[in-house]
């Protein structure tokens, strides 16, 4: 008898708002993380001196250092809006399939806005 | 850790090409293929089905295969009306049950494969034993410390609403099987369909041990590796809500503590 093969899985299912918008909050949570413990080395180079800021603030300002930082502040923005509509979860609500999808929007949506807004403004 | 790639002996490679004997308006379709006798790495088979031949639904195209090109071609179908759950499988991406699955539905070639990260035995036919021992671990049956009498046990109109939505579940695992949590921990983790199948009991107004059934679901595996990806509820070809189920008996263990 010949072992079984594993049938395909994440080879072969389609990617939906549900699953997507899923991986993605676990990504922008590791994200977060690293981002949180590079925002405490900026804090420390403040807490240390001039010099110290002085090329912290030229990471910051670099091109690459902007990139992080806009990355860092759209995975945070999308970490909280989805946080949020997992809470409502937890609490028993929208979980019509119609209702799963909206709010999914919404929170790109959202995102998108606080991004722009903490960016723009 | 989970493991995201297919084991060496599980990756698909390509198969054959076969014709309709009849040759109006042809639809292709690729089919996976595991012969165990065989043995051998799954193949993807592909096949132009005359669709003049053939009737409307998903299912019918297998059927047709089965009669007209390839008789080797295995896979599982009973009631060919959505009551039975025996023809689940992933068709385009998504699991659902053949038989009430348009073929119009669908746009350009038709891609169909087992449930996916099952055991195959053969071709479409995945091992379900995993699955039905996963039902059976929660007791999936009336446990009553009233005593019996010759009648039935009576139900209010409003108790008896609490299990729709429940009870249509006809446990066919597109639900289990399209959950990527499943797919990482199902050996420990419960899946979505036992887990509606467990309030299913915890619901029933007649039933005596939601206790017993909430201390043995709650477990950091059996329950809670349910993230609220909510692939179950969006896959459901009965359209039930197993997500919704898994959230009430999250609530129910929250509200007794």
């Amino acid at each position: 008898m010949n072992r079984r093969p594993l049938s395909p899985h994440l080879q072969i299912y389609r990617p939906q708002l549900t699953s997507v918008l899923s991986i993605l909050h676990r990504g922008t949570g590791i994200v977060i993380a690293v981002g949180s413990l590079l925002t405490a080395a900026w804090l420390l180079a403040v807490a240390t001196g001039a010099e110290a800021f002085n090329v912290a603030s030229c990471l910051v300002n670099s091109i690459p250092g902007k990139v992080l930082v806009l990355a860092w502040s759209a995975c945070t923005a999308y970490h909280l809006c989805n946080g949020i509509r997992h809470l409502a979860w937890d609490a028993g609500f929208g979980f019509e399939l119609h209702q799963v999808y909206l709010t999914g929007r919404l929170v790109l949506v959202g995102t998108i806005l606080i991004t722009a807004g903490a960016w723009l403004a | 850790m989970a493991e995201f790639r297919l084991p060496k002996n599980s990756r698909v490679i390509r198969g054959k090409h076969f014709k309709d004997p009849g040759d109006g308006d042809p639809r292709t379709v690729h089919v996976y293929r595991w012969d165990p006798d065989a043995g051998g790495n799954p193949r993807i088979d592909s096949y132009d089905v005359d669709m003049r031949e053939c009737g409307p639904m998903v299912l019918d195209i297998l059927i047709r295969i089965k009669n007209a090109i390839d008789s080797t071609l295995t896979f599982r179908r009973s009631c060919r009306e959505g009551i039975c759950g025996s023809c689940a499988m992933n068709i385009n991406g998504v699991n659902t049950l053949a038989c009430i699955a348009p073929v119009d539905d669908l746009r350009g070639d038709i891609r169909i494969y087992p449930l996916p990260h099952m055991s195959v035995i053969k071709d479409l036919v995945s091992d379900m034993s995993q699955f039905y021992a996963q039902y059976a671990s929660v007791k999936p049956w009336l446990q009553s410390d009233s005593p019996t009498t010759d009648q039935e046990r009576l139900q209010s109109e409003s108790d008896r609403e609490k299990l729709d939505g429940l009870y249509e579940c006809i446990l066919c695992a597109c639900c289990s099987t399209s959950c990527p949590s499943y797919w990482w921990n199902g050996d420990r983790y419960l899946g979505p369909a036992a887990l509606l199948q467990a309030y299913r009991w915890i619901a029933d107004s007649r039933d005596d041990a939601a206790g017993e059934r909430l201390d043995e679901l709650d477990d950091a595996f059996k329950l809670y590796r349910c993230h609220t990806i909510m692939n179950c509820t969006n896959t459901c070809p009965k359209g039930l809500n197993p997500a919704r189920a898994i959230s009430e008996i999250k609530k129910s263990i929250h509200a007794r503590k």
